[in-house]
């Protein structure tokens, strides 16, 4: 029942921005107003596709001009080789900047110690940091998407770390209409999400949509596989089977790239990005689900990490 | 009525889709974050490893409620600490859709931090769902919630009268709780209040129509979801033109790669998102500071020039002269910029644990632009229940009060009333950069009180 009268939707067809649209749009005013804002703004590019979507759409909020700040890869050193050459095509072809924090040297230097299960993704934490205070970074763009887990979902678009790179999910400052307010401390920093507000599903649209170049892995491709803990993991130097474990070859592609390790494939047909959107918009698991070994550790393993100051 | 359907691969897909923000406010106890799940769960959006998780746990607390024992309000626990002491102590994001439309929900915690927490959703909401427990009718806290909702201006409300399965689906307590809510928004001047029975445990008139109330004949809570116009599209089809400047995009020397240097070299594109109404090439307009009058020559989408921009586009605008312009600039249809201000009469919504008293020193970020300020008077603080403005002259955590501002320089800050994004504003401790308040620029004139 209608307490009062309501504007309706009828004659406002004309000025109706689609979600894409929408959504980009409001990305592209986050990315314009960080730059604006800080002295020197870095984007965290591991080649990822959420991180790919980031750069696409910073290059487009400075159209004319470049990307005017420089990327920051934390390399865990388990990497699938197709993304490496693809971040440093992607970087070549902007004309960017390219900064490694690199995992491997850490472990080299016996600052960090290698995991008894082998995955380096809880790792990467203390590299970036060192790296964001070296670089003098003040903002850091991250792809991540509020979406994609429960303690993302309280995440602000941009967020204050302190200078342990903290995030302190109780005391997180209100973020009004389309004011972001990025004042902080020396020593503080600003993670900042342009696309929060993106599903994965609107990701594989907006992909589709502006054509944009991914790593190959993200289709489906025959590989070695064998299956641990209900996924297909691929055979590799930093992955390889038990005795018990069977390998066979599977077509699968993966949903994310990270770490080497722990990072499972799917099995999957789709061979095109439009094949990829019907099987996202028909997918029954979540994307960190599906494939990460390390976020089903716990219930709160991602609230954990983030705590530590991960991405 | 529309039959909704929901999530099949080709609804999903659809390329005129359109995106509705919402907020959810009332507190654990009227079923919100029930409602909530109810809301993900029907409409498909819960996937089968996150509907394990709950179904586990559900047995584990010995849950034994409707919908396969499955206790829907643990969609929406987020953080380690708010499971522990089963309540949330944060606004959270969730994101579903329907074949319709895409949805983001800002899920409003009732019990800690209210004000914080219902200005922060609904500060960007085109809606809030307002929950009532049937068996109570209008509370104070209804009150407030739907003052907090009048005084931002949400151009939408659905007051979901919940557990009307606990009054026997009795049309008589509907109506009672109907009649109490129209004295409220009438109170409170409230447009665009929608009331719909609903019990979300049970799932009746969520998301599927309810065979018990048959007395009601109005939409389903997804069903006006799916219809409401968004706050972006009454104000770029009613409002006059107004695009704060972010930045100013001048490529030089650092151009992207494979473009002529030649025909770049003079490039000047005003960057930002269309706040309100609509631009076309052509179309004069004026800028300020200054009040320069000029024409728009050119809209750039990101590499390609096209013919208009509405709001919520960011473009960038290209003009006929060159004006010394920077961040903080207003392009606007000629006629219609406010002339930028010196002095600001606000309803703020304090929400830090230091108190706003006279002559606390601050930043105001409106727009593009940060500015210094004083609070140079605090007028009174807004009675929730009454709406009435009482005489203080100290705001609090979480007081909504009015106040004066003095501005360092001026700015173009326009009336809230008339367009949200022209006339809201940021208030901030200029020494560890907090966000202290959240403002709106009412124009009103305080000479009621002393001041």
């Amino acid at each position: 029942m209608s307490i009062s009268e309501i504007k309706t939707g009828q004659k406002l067809a004309e000025h109706r921005l689609g979600l894409l649209d929408t959504l980009e749009s409001e990305a592209i005013h986050i990315i314009r107003e960080v730059v604006a804002e800080f002295e020197r703004p870095v984007l965290l590019f591991s080649g990822g596709k959420d991180s790919v979507v980031v750069l696409h759409l910073a290059a487009k909020a400075f159209w004319p001009g470049k990307v005017p700040f420089p990327v920051l890869h934390v390399d865990t050193g388990h990497n699938f080789p197709e993304v490496i050459e693809f971040r440093d095509r992607t970087v070549e072809k902007l004309g960017l900047r390219l900064e490694v924090a690199s995992v491997q040297d850490y472990i080299d230097r016996g600052i960090l110690q290698e995991r008894p299960d082998g995955t380096r993704n809880p790792l990467q934490t203390l590299p970036l940091l060192e790296a964001i205070t070296n670089g003098k970074f003040d903002a850091v763009f991250g792809g991540a998407r509020r979406d994609e887990d429960k303690a993302r979902a309280k995440e602000r678009i941009l967020s204050m770390r302190d200078e342990f790179g903290q995030w302190d999910p109780r005391n997180q400052r209100p973020e009004l209409w389309n004011l972001y307010n990025g004042r902080h401390l020396p020593g503080q920093h600003v993670r900042a999400f342009p696309i929060s507000n993106w599903t994965e599903l609107d990701i594989w649209r907006y992909i589709e949509r502006e054509n944009i170049e991914l790593p190959p892995l993200y289709l489906a491709h025959e590989r070695e596989v064998y299956s641990r803990d209900g996924m297909w993991r691929a055979v590799g130097p930093v992955s390889m089977p038990n005795p018990d474990e069977v390998v066979e070859t599977r077509l699968v592609r993966y949903r994310t790239v990270g770490d080497m390790s722990c990072t499972g494939a799917v099995e999957s047909n789709a061979v095109s990005i439009s094949d990829v959107v019907l099987e996202v918009a028909g997918s029954t698991l979540t994307e960190r689900g599906a494939t990460r070994a390390d976020d089903r550790i716990s219930e709160a393993a991602m609230e954990d990490r983030k705590k530590e100051g991960y991405f | 009525m529309p039959q909704t359907s929901f999530i099949d691969a080709a609804g999903t897909l659809a390329q005129n889709r359109t995106l509705l923000r919402f907020a959810t406010a009332g507190s654990v106890d009227d079923g919100k974050s029930t409602l909530v799940g109810r809301l993900l769960h029907d409409s498909k959006a819960v996937l089968v490893d996150q509907l394990e998780a709950v179904a586990r746990t559900s047995a584990e607390r010995g849950f034994g409620g409707a919908a396969g024992g499955l206790d829907l309000a643990l969609l929406t626990d987020g953080l380690r600490a708010e499971r522990e002491q089963g309540i949330t102590i944060d606004v959270a994001y969730r994101y579903f859709s329907t074949a319709e439309r895409s949805f983001i929900l800002a899920d409003c915690p009732g019990h800690v931090q209210y004000t914080r927490n219902m200005v922060t959703g609904s500060a960007t909401a085109d809606a809030v769902v307002v929950l009532i427990d049937a068996r109570k009718g209008v509370l104070e806290q209804t009150r407030r919630h739907l003052s907090v909702v009048a005084l931002l201006r949400v151009p939408n409300v659905i007051v979901a009268i919940n557990k009307i399965d606990l009054v026997d689906y009795s049309e008589t307590v509907y109506n009672d709780i109907l009649e109490q809510l129209k004295q409220v928004t009438a109170e409170l001047r409230l447009q665009g209040v929608h009331a719909i029975p609903v019990s979300a445990l049970e799932g009746d008139n969520v998301v599927e129509r309810s065979t018990k109330t048959d007395w009601y004949t109005g939409p389903t809570v997804i069903e006006l979801l799916e219809t409401l116009p968004a706050i972006d599209e009454i104000e770029s089809e009613n409002d006059p033109f107004r695009f704060p400047v972010q930045l100013i995009i001048r490529p030089q020397g650092g151009l992207v790669n494979g473009l002529d240097a030649d025909e770049y070299r003079d490039y000047r594109g005003y960057a930002g998102q269309v706040a309100s109404g609509s631009i076309k090439v052509g179309d004069e307009v004026e800028v300020t500071p200054g009040n320069f009058k000029t024409r728009v020559t050119g809209i750039d989408l990101a590499g390609r020039a096209i013919d208009s921009a509405f709001a919520p586009q960011s473009v960038s605008l290209r003009l006929a002269d060159e004006f010394d312009l920077a961040r903080g600039a207003v392009i606007g249809a000629v006629g219609t910029l406010p002339e930028p201000v010196k002095e600001i009469h606000a309803e703020i919504f304090w929400l830090d644990s230091r108190s706003a008293v006279p002559g606390t020193r601050v930043l105001v970020k409106a727009g593009t632009q940060t500015v210094q300020a004083i609070i140079t008077s605090v007028i009174g603080r807004r009675n929730l229940d009454t709406l009435a403005i009482e005489g203080t002259d100290e705001l609090k955590v979480n007081d909504i009060g009015n106040v004066v501002l003095r501005l360092a320089s001026p700015v173009p800050i326009g009336d809230y009333n008339q367009n949200r994004r022209a006339g809201a504003f940021l208030i901030i401790q200029p020494q560890d950069g907090s966000t202290l308040a959240a403002g709106i620029n009412t124009n009103a004139q305080f000479d009621e009180f002393d001041i």
